[in-house]
């Protein structure tokens, strides 16, 4: 079922939490909802589950599942899942009760039969890989077996669309990782459209179809993660989806004049600051024609895939994040207290009268 | 190594000092008031609680704490609810004027109702003229004692559930349930056992109630006279073992609403266990 939104705002007493926002998710597509604390991904999340009302003045909203429009519609008619950020599990009811719970209160002519219900809620439970523990109470489950409990419980009932309110929030990382994946698995083997709430851009870039992203109660940016993290449409959008360094100094006669590093730019005469993610700064033991950039190594932390190397130098205003290849920190036998030179391979800027996007590549 | 305050002089002076107190303020009395309804035998006893006066002091005060109890889980319940599921302008008065029976000394509460329903008060005066008579009747003592214990059940939800939230209801509702059904199935279980500890607070307070209820009983004997009346009346015509056989009735009930509360905060605590 497609979710159509159109037109929805949201004022708490004076503050508004949600400038009036138009989306359309289409059927079967799994939508992140990305943004800071406060930026009011929650509350559109709620609004869509029919929890809050969008504003009904100056102009009413409306919201539409499908061609059903569902804005005067009550949450328990509006046939959704909603799964909760700490699982909201009846505390004093069994798991299998929990899940059972969607189809026991069902009016009568619609209520499965109890012979139905029980093999449905195996079904879930099956699925959900949780069969052995139906008896068990919430509280003796852990953080990510009650999170699945909580989504079987908001399956059950066959919901059109399924929203999540930072499904994986409240789990450790190796639980989260393996949640993720399953949930897309799923999503991908029952194909309901849904929607998930997140602050993590990792969660949404690696789960979502389409990242919707937000700040201050407005839309920056939707598009699918390749797109939003190659392009960028602003430079909030930029900074929020990944580490980035700064680069502020004068541009004269195409050089751009940072204390006593430079650096050739295709730019006109100016204030001008670039912005640069750890995996374009390179690092070398020479300045280049283009670039004279020297920085100190103050901290290694060789984990994972890239070693990540802190960079500090006193034309820096905030010390620098570089990635590097193991190969190549071997290569330049890096230790901290190093002096090296960073060879920029691209860079960004985001200027805040233009809109256009800057961008400039070099030959590494 | 020793914990700060742990010397065994220390401990032993505060243990003693502890047990001393308490059996000295506490078990004391309550020896002497079944020590004192006995003292002249069983017979003698059973003579003065049998008594027909006596008696009916036991209905009345069964019966207006039977009729309380009802009255007081519901608005308790409802305003609970409604303080901590909504959020509406007054809401933080309104929750400040839940503790208004807490604060007022009984009595006034008693001369605040015969003002207002009196024959001759404000409300009383209207009701006289349409022969309805609450003061110096049962009602009148109903309405005292629903005043005094009004907040019991509500001050021992609202704390639990401002700390459970409304989570659980809201995944009850986007599952489809209804309101009744969500309260009876989610809201319900949640707050059971504070619900049966307001309660027998509620129970203790409204057999025990003497204050407001001696403003506006009247004390007539056999008709609005209830077991704390009836004992002060008996007290002070000098029928010290009357006194006392009513005296060891309401320790008594006092008694059994410890016990009961006692098993309840046993079983609250083992469940809580279990978990």
């Amino acid at each position: 079922m497609s979710i159509r939104l159109q037109n929805i705002s949201k004022h708490f007493a004076n503050t508004q939490a949600l400038e009036p926002i138009n989306l359309d998710i289409h059927e079967g597509e799994l939508v992140g909802l990305l943004g800071p604390s406060g930026s009011g991904k929650t509350t559109l999340l709620r609004i869509i589950a029919g929890l809050e009302s969008a504003d009904r003045s100056p102009q009413p909203g409306k919201i539409l599942f499908g061609d059903r429009d569902v804005t005067n519609v009550h949450v328990r008619d509006r046939r959704i899942g909603f799964v909760f950020q700490h699982y909201a599990l009846f505390r004093h009811m069994s798991v299998y009760d929990n899940v059972a719970f969607g189809l026991t209160v069902m009016p009568k002519k619609r209520r499965p039969s109890n012979g139905e219900i029980r093999a449905r809620v195996f079904r879930l439970l099956e699925m959900v890989q949780l069969q052995h523990l139906a008896n068990r109470l919430p509280a003796q489950l852990s953080g990510g077996q009650q999170q699945r409990v909580s989504l079987a419980r908001a399956l059950a009932v066959e919901p059109d669309v399924l929203l999540l309110d930072e499904p994986f929030g409240a789990l450790d990382a190796k639980v989260r990782q393996d949640l993720r994946r399953w949930l897309r698995r799923l999503h991908e083997e029952l194909n309901f459209t849904s929607v998930f709430v997140t602050h993590d851009q990792e969660e949404a870039l690696e789960l979502s179809d389409r990242v919707v992203v937000m700040s201050n109660g407005r839309i920056e940016q939707i598009d699918t993660p390749e797109t939003l993290y190659r392009s960028p449409k602003n430079r909030f959008v930029f900074e929020f989806l990944g580490d980035v360094n700064h680069l502020e100094g004068k541009v004269h006669q195409g050089v751009l004049t940072c204390g006593d590093a430079h650096l050739t730019v295709d730019l006109p005469d100016g204030d001008e600051e670039l912005l640069l993610r750890p995996h374009e700064v390179r690092l070398a033991q020479q300045p280049s024609a283009e670039s004279h950039l020297p920085v100190t190594v103050t901290a290694i932390s060789p984990v994972g895939a890239e070693v990540r190397v802190e960079l500090e130098a006193d034309w820096l205003a905030k010390p620098w994040l570089a990635t590097v290849r193991h190969a190549d920190f071997e290569q330049l036998e890096m230790r901290r207290g190093q002096r090296l030179f960073v060879h920029p391979r691209q860079w960004h800027r985001f200027p805040a009268t233009e809109s256009k996007v800057t961008e400039q590549s070099r030959a590494a | 190594m020793r914990r700060i305050g742990d010397a065994p002089a220390v401990r032993r002076l505060l243990i003693g000092a502890a047990l001393l107190l308490s059996a000295l303020f506490l078990l004391l009395p309550l020896v002497a008031i079944f020590a004192q309804a006995f003292s002249q035998g069983v017979m003698v006893f059973w003579a003065n609680v049998s008594n027909t006066f006596t008696l009916h002091a036991i209905g009345l005060t069964l019966v207006i704490a039977l009729l309380t109890i009802p009255i007081c889980l519901v608005f308790g319940v409802a305003l609970a609810w409604l303080v901590t599921r909504f959020s509406f302008p007054g809401r933080r008065i309104l929750q400040t004027l839940i503790d208004i029976p807490f604060a007022v000394s009984p009595v006034v509460a008693g001369l605040i109702y015969l003002l207002l329903y009196g024959r001759n008060g404000w409300i009383g005066s209207w009701l006289d003229t349409h022969d309805i008579q609450l003061m110096f009747a049962w009602p009148g003592i109903l309405m005292v004692t629903i005043f005094v214990t009004c907040p019991f059940v509500a001050r021992e939800l609202i704390p639990l559930m401002q700390a459970q939230g409304s989570r659980e209801e809201e995944a009850a509702v986007t599952l489809g349930a209804g309101g009744w059904t969500t309260f009876r199935r989610v809201t319900l279980p949640n707050i059971r056992w504070a619900l049966l500890y307001g309660i027998i607070l509620t129970n203790a307070r409204a057999v025990g109630e003497f204050g407001a209820v001696s403003v506006v009983a009247g004390a007539i004997r056999g008709k609005t006279n209830t077991l704390p009346l009836h004992l002060e009346q008996l007290y002070q015509d000098y029928n010290a073992v009357g006194a006392f056989a009513s005296a060891a009735l309401l320790a008594l009930i006092a008694l059994l609403t410890l016990a009961a509360k006692a098993g309840l905060e046993w079983r609250a605590a083992r469940q809580e266990a279990f978990l």
